[in-house]
């Protein structure tokens, strides 16, 4: 319980400091109004609807570019993780993917793709799913080689074997690929519709910035951050329940 | 020692031996490295009567574990024939078989009653059959407390009570350990040899045991084969004579020290042999 006290005090203490440091005009409105107005201004956005359609479409367009990333993810791992040379040659460029600044290929995506939704899906794809497939690695690496004969000694076929006893040792380190990916879909998402796009949350908060109206941008701001902490609270108690039945002793 | 009677009418013969279990002719094993091609095993001629607790020790890396791996078709030889009750063992592990591995082979997602049963739900058997014998392999291996319990909750000997349990759930005419007790301390070791004997006796299936503990072949086997360094060979087959009703308190009989002796004697020479350098 004392855990949760000082991890309430952490969050609680600043906030309640920069609403005294705001209200006294230390911080000027116009750069940052109070978190007590930015609250209310969220109750309000989303009261009115008017973003309801922007909040639907980058949640689809995330949703879809997680999906494709975790299938393509766990299906490309375990293709690598079975062929010698293709780990060989693909291992490398892995550790230097993310070194890669993916937004640059934003205009060629644009290019081929049109205007729609695919290059911003594409973006939070291609940002997803590398971590998607070292984690997928990572997992099959980590399965003993004795579960493997003891699934042969159980005349468990491959499938079975897979399902039974490779995916659930795994399970872990593919959970963690997940949030990862889910982390990296509204990364790339939400970036791409700030930089080129006429729709969605990023493109609605980059509208309101550009138009000084911190009414609305501030809201926004805050809704995408208590998305992300939510989702992120929800992946990390499942994550911590999964783990607890390996790791108590 | 139990009786084969075989009727060819009035020419009735009375075989006192028991039937051959498990038959290795020329069996040999060799891999392929990056140094080049290794000769593991072989060629090793044994036969396993049915219902004999046999046992194999020999230096490290002389191709004991290859030996069950082969026994249990979980790798193909690469010369001779494996047989089990009379037929060639091919790519898949036969029925009948049951390995206990040196590892933790405990799935730690699962908890003890799920892991014990883990093979068997997967066989067409009733779930009341599965639950009858679930309880009794808790109960055989002392584990009725810990049926909720996760692996990571138990320590080093139950764990492998569990591995035991549930190859002891699929009932195995046949039953290979590659060093179960490897990791456990002496004290515990001497303990699980007495359950083994135990459930081997309970069972009345053809144990092989490989091992690296002389003490260990010594108070389990009813045969112990001494194996060569690399590659592994068959030296001698010492039979111990013991009961087939005993325990781990035949360590203090005179016999005990003579047998363990002699196992040592002929695995000197070889274990020092597998200790030197090899050549580049």
């Amino acid at each position: 319980m004392r855990i949760v006290f000082y991890r309430l005090v952490a969050v609680f203490l600043p906030l309640t400091l920069l609403e005294i440091l705001c209200r006294e005009h230390v911080i000027k409105p116009l750069i940052l109004p109070p978190p007590s107005r930015m609250l209310l201004g969220l109750w309000a956005v989303i009261a009115n609807g008017a973003f309801n359609a922007a909040i639907v479409k980058t949640l689809a367009n995330v949703g879809l570019a997680i999906v494709l990333a975790v299938v393509v993810g766990i299906a490309a791992g375990a293709a690598i993780h079975r062929s010698r040379p293709l780990r060989t040659l693909l291992e490398p460029l892995f550790s230097t993917y993310y070194a890669i600044p993916i937004y640059a290929f934003y205009p060629l995506f644009i290019v081929v793709f049109g205007l729609g939704d695919t290059p911003q899906v594409l973006i939070g794809f291609m940002l997803a799913v590398v971590s998607m497939i070292v984690s997928t690695l990572a997992g099959l690496d980590s399965v003993p080689a004795v579960l493997g004969k003891t699934a042969r000694v159980m005349q468990l076929g491959a499938v079975e074997t897979v399902r039974s006893v490779t995916m659930p040792y795994a399970a872990p380190y593919l959970f963690t690929g997940v949030k990862l990916a889910i982390a990296y879909a509204f990364i790339g998402v939400i970036g791409a519709e700030f930089i080129m796009s006429g729709t969605g949350l990023g493109y609605e908060i980059r509208f309101a910035y550009d138009n000084l109206d911190n009414d609305v941008m501030y809201p926004l701001i805050l809704l995408i951050l208590l998305i992300a902490v939510a989702v992120n609270m929800s992946l990390d108690h499942w994550d911590r329940a999964l783990r607890s039945r390996r790791e108590r002793g | 020692m139990p009786r084969c009677n075989t009727n060819f009418g009035k020419w009735a013969l009375v075989v006192r031996q028991p039937p051959i279990h498990v038959s290795l002719r020329g069996v040999t094993k060799e891999y392929e490295s990056k140094l080049g091609r290794t000769h593991a095993l072989g060629p090793i001629d044994i036969d396993l009567r049915r219902s004999e607790f046999f046992a194999a020790v020999g230096p490290s890396g002389c191709g004991k574990s290859t030996l069950l791996d082969v026994i249990a078709a979980l790798v193909p030889p690469s010369a001779g024939l494996v047989t089990f009750e009379g037929q060639p063992i091919g790519n898949t592990v036969p029925d009948g078989i049951g390995v206990v591995f040196q590892e933790n082979a405990c799935f730690p997602w699962l908890n003890v009653a799920d892991n014990i049963t883990f093979g068997l739900r997967r066989q067409p058997v009733e779930r009341s059959e599965v639950e009858r014998r679930l309880q009794d392999a808790l109960q055989l291996m002392g584990l009725q407390d810990f049926a909720r319990a996760f692996p990571a909750q138990l320590s080093g000997g139950m764990r492998q009570r569990v591995c035991i349990a549930r190859t002891l759930l699929m009932q195995p005419r046949l039953i290979l350990l590659d060093e179960p007790f490897g990791a456990l301390d002496q004290q515990t070791r001497l303990l699980m040899g007495d359950e083994l004997l135990r459930i081997w006796r309970a069972t009345g299936a053809t144990v092989l045991l490989i091992t690296h503990a002389l003490d260990e072949a010594a108070m389990l086997a009813d045969r112990v084969a001494v194996m060569s360094a690399r590659p592994g060979k068959i030296l001698e087959v010492i039979e111990t004579g013991w009961p087939r009703e005993r325990d781990s308190q035949i360590v203090s009989v005179p016999e005990f020290g003579a047998i363990t002796a002699r196992l040592w004697t002929l695995l000197r020479a070889q274990s020092m042999q597998a200790l030197r350098p090899e050549p580049v």
